[in-house]
């Protein structure tokens, strides 16, 4: 337990720190400005590491490390899709976004369409794609409070779950964007500080030398240079056509997802211009890519110093991998000590991930529910701001309570698959919505309707009857067998029927309104009239 | 409800004016076929390595292979877009979107 205690310290110093700043926050969030958009004063730079916080999920620290460590290569292909993404994120959507939006993802496709049908679809979009993510976290969250800090009982997993939940609800309800934000800054530089540290022992004690730590790896990993090599997680020879069709399905998925991944996109309204959004995007980049290229080197040097075999009996994932290269790395550099602090900060930081992604999921999520759903479905845009964010806070703490239970319920079942899956169904509805509404002038309420519901639908639909959840020993219900859609990635066949769906919608109704496109196309590209920051 | 229409014809001036159509076309002639050569160049990369495993295999110098030099090769492409987006947006958008959000700024002031 004494190997655990410095880990849970630091993590209650995290926490206390960061309740303290969301505390701080919270006496500057009147307006429902400065709760849905921290009141658009961060700058570029601020937003830029917010960015990488919200983006730099456990699923990519410690998930990524991991399939690196377990079957090489082919954890590297998750790295390069979740980065090129950003291009689409800053060539088409952020800064006309940032200069046609106010709040959520909808306001800008409910911009020229006829609002309460497309605000409906967008808020259960959004809900549904936060959901997802934010269940995959706590599941993981639950799984990884044994190994980082020694808590195995079920009870002991289960407080873990209740815990994460309660902090991410008291981060967004009392600190709105503005607290939720510092969270994802604080984490992003504890991360990167963190990732970047074991990053350098491990390339020093290979003498700066790549080519042998990946010798080194591969000879360890007992595959030899298969494990250099793609296809060995996504078994392409074992499988054929199927398994080489999965890897572009996840391929297309991961680098359309990101730009119609909600907790993403309102990270652009909390900056006061269109060229902020531009700067926070480019800091993102450069944050995100140095990042991949750590976990590339913690991968490889996982495989290498701790061995595949090691790794793969503490966790079949391959999820503990780069604390137990800190762990081993401490131990070899620096004796028993070193390990044990370099285990307990690694442990620390990789819940700190969790907590501050869980928090920008929750934000997104109950933003859309109050704004959206509430505001201007349910009240017909006839709430106050007041009422507004009392919904958006009671629908914080609403979906951190469903996410708790549905957390405990589903603790002991895979549900990694649930973030492609977000992903997925971000690339199929949401992005082809958002797409059409920018750049298409005769886009309409029907387009915009069908898209989202036709990628949603047909995204959820074939996971559902994918190996993921039935018909394979790992999948979620493993004794069932109803899985007819060979891919355990929809994105090959739901992206193109969510663009394919806008487009049919759109061109069997009549309705389209020119002077409101013109308005959007102006106002996006110019930033004319454009929504303004508060002065605090 | 009139007023909103005159804003939206308004917008509809700016739309046909020839300083908008030439941000329009600087934005979209260059945004549009960067992202096509973009994606084209990351499904290149992914389509390798699910068919050309082979290819991707062959060893450059020591353990380096094509596969890891390809991966590299796609961040710094993307680093490399995202500067000479800046770049271009810096140059070319902004001082045309300045001046254009200025006169509208202007006329709706008086």
């Amino acid at each position: 337990m004494n190997d655990h205690a410095l880990s849970i310290t630091l993590f209650v110093v995290f926490v206390a720190a960061t309740l303290g700043i969301t505390f701080w926050a919270s006496r500057n969030t009147k307006s429902a400005t400065d709760y849905y958009a921290g009141g658009r004063s961060f700058s570029g730079v601020q937003n830029g590491l917010a960015i990488g916080g919200d983006y730099m999920s456990a699923a990519s620290f410690l998930g990524i490390a991991g399939i690196i460590a377990l079957s090489g290569y082919d954890g590297f292909l998750y790295s390069i899709g979740f980065l090129v993404a950003w291009l689409v994120a800053l060539l088409l959507v952020a800064e006309l976004m940032r200069n046609s939006g106010k709040f959520t993802m909808a306001d800008v496709l409910a911009f020229r369409m006829s609002p309460r049908p497309v605000r409906t679809a967008a808020g259960v979009s959004t809900i549904t794609v936060s959901i997802f993510y934010l269940l995959a976290q706590m599941v993981g969250a639950g799984a990884l409070v044994g190994l980082l800090f020694g808590i195995t009982s079920d009870a002991g997993k289960i407080g873990t779950i209740v815990v994460v939940g309660l902090l991410m609800i008291i981060y967004v309800v009392v600190g709105g964007m503005k607290g939720t934000t510092w969270v994802q800054i604080v984490k992003a530089v504890l991360l990167m500080s963190g990732a970047a540290l074991v990053t350098l022992l491990v390339l020093g004690h290979f003498g700066f030398n790549l080519s042998s730590l990946l010798g080194t790896a591969a000879q360890q990993s007992g595959k030899g240079d298969a494990f250099l090599n793609p296809g060995l997680k996504y078994g392409v020879e074992a499988k054929g056509i199927v398994g080489k069709l999965d890897l572009i399905s996840l391929g297309l998925a991961l680098v359309l997802g990101t730009a119609g991944l909600p907790h993403i996109l309102i990270r652009f309204y909390t900056v006061p211009t269109a060229r902020d959004a531009r700067k926070s995007v480019l800091w993102g980049i450069g944050i995100i890519g140095v990042f991949y290229l750590l976990t590339l080197v913690l991968g490889f040097g996982a495989a290498a110093l701790v061995g595949s075999k090691a790794i793969a009996e503490q966790n079949k994932a391959g999820n503990t991998a780069a604390p137990q290269l800190a762990l081993e790395i401490g131990q070899r550099l620096f004796g028993d000590v070193g390990g044990t602090v370099l285990l307990a900060i690694i442990a620390a930081v990789a819940f700190a991930t969790i907590l501050a992604v869980v928090a920008g999921l929750t934000l997104a999520s109950s933003s859309s529910f109050a704004h959206d759903l509430y505001a201007h479905v349910f009240k017909r845009g006839q709430a106050t701001e007041q009422q507004e964010i009392k919904v958006a806070r009671i629908a914080a703490f609403g979906i951190g309570a469903v996410s708790i239970v549905l957390g405990i319920f589903a603790q002991n079942l895979n549900v990694a698959f649930l973030v492609a899956l977000a992903f997925a169904v971000a690339a199929s509805g949401n992005l082809p919505a958002i797409l059409y509404s920018l750049f298409w002038k005769r886009f309409n309420t029907a387009g915009a309707v069908s898209a989202i519901y036709g990628g949603l639908v047909s995204a959820v639909v074939l996971v559902i009857f994918s190996p993921v959840v039935s018909g394979t020993p790992t999948a979620l219900f493993p004794g069932a067998a109803f899985n007819w859609f060979p891919l355990e990635n929809p994105g090959l066949v739901s992206i193109p029927i969510g663009f394919l769906a806008g487009y049919i919608g759109t061109v069997l109704s009549k309705e389209y309104n020119a002077g409101k496109y013109a308005e959007i196309e102006v106002r996006s590209l110019t930033g004319a009239g454009a929504e303004k920051a508060t002065g605090h | 409800m009139t007023t909103r229409h005159d804003a939206s014809s308004a917008y509809e001036q700016v739309q046909a004016s020839p300083d908008f159509q030439e941000l329009r076309r600087r934005y979209r002639n260059w945004a549009f076929p960067v992202t096509v050569a973009f994606l084209v160049w990351y499904l290149l990369y992914v389509i390798l390595s699910g068919f050309a495993r082979g290819f991707m295999g062959t060893k450059v110098f020591g353990n380096i292979n094509v596969a890891l030099i390809f991966g590299v090769l796609q961040f710094v492409s993307t680093f490399l877009i995202a500067w000479a987006y800046a770049r271009h947006a810096d140059r070319k958008l902004d001082p045309l979107s300045d001046k254009l959000r200025g006169e509208m700024e202007k006329t709706s002031n008086e």
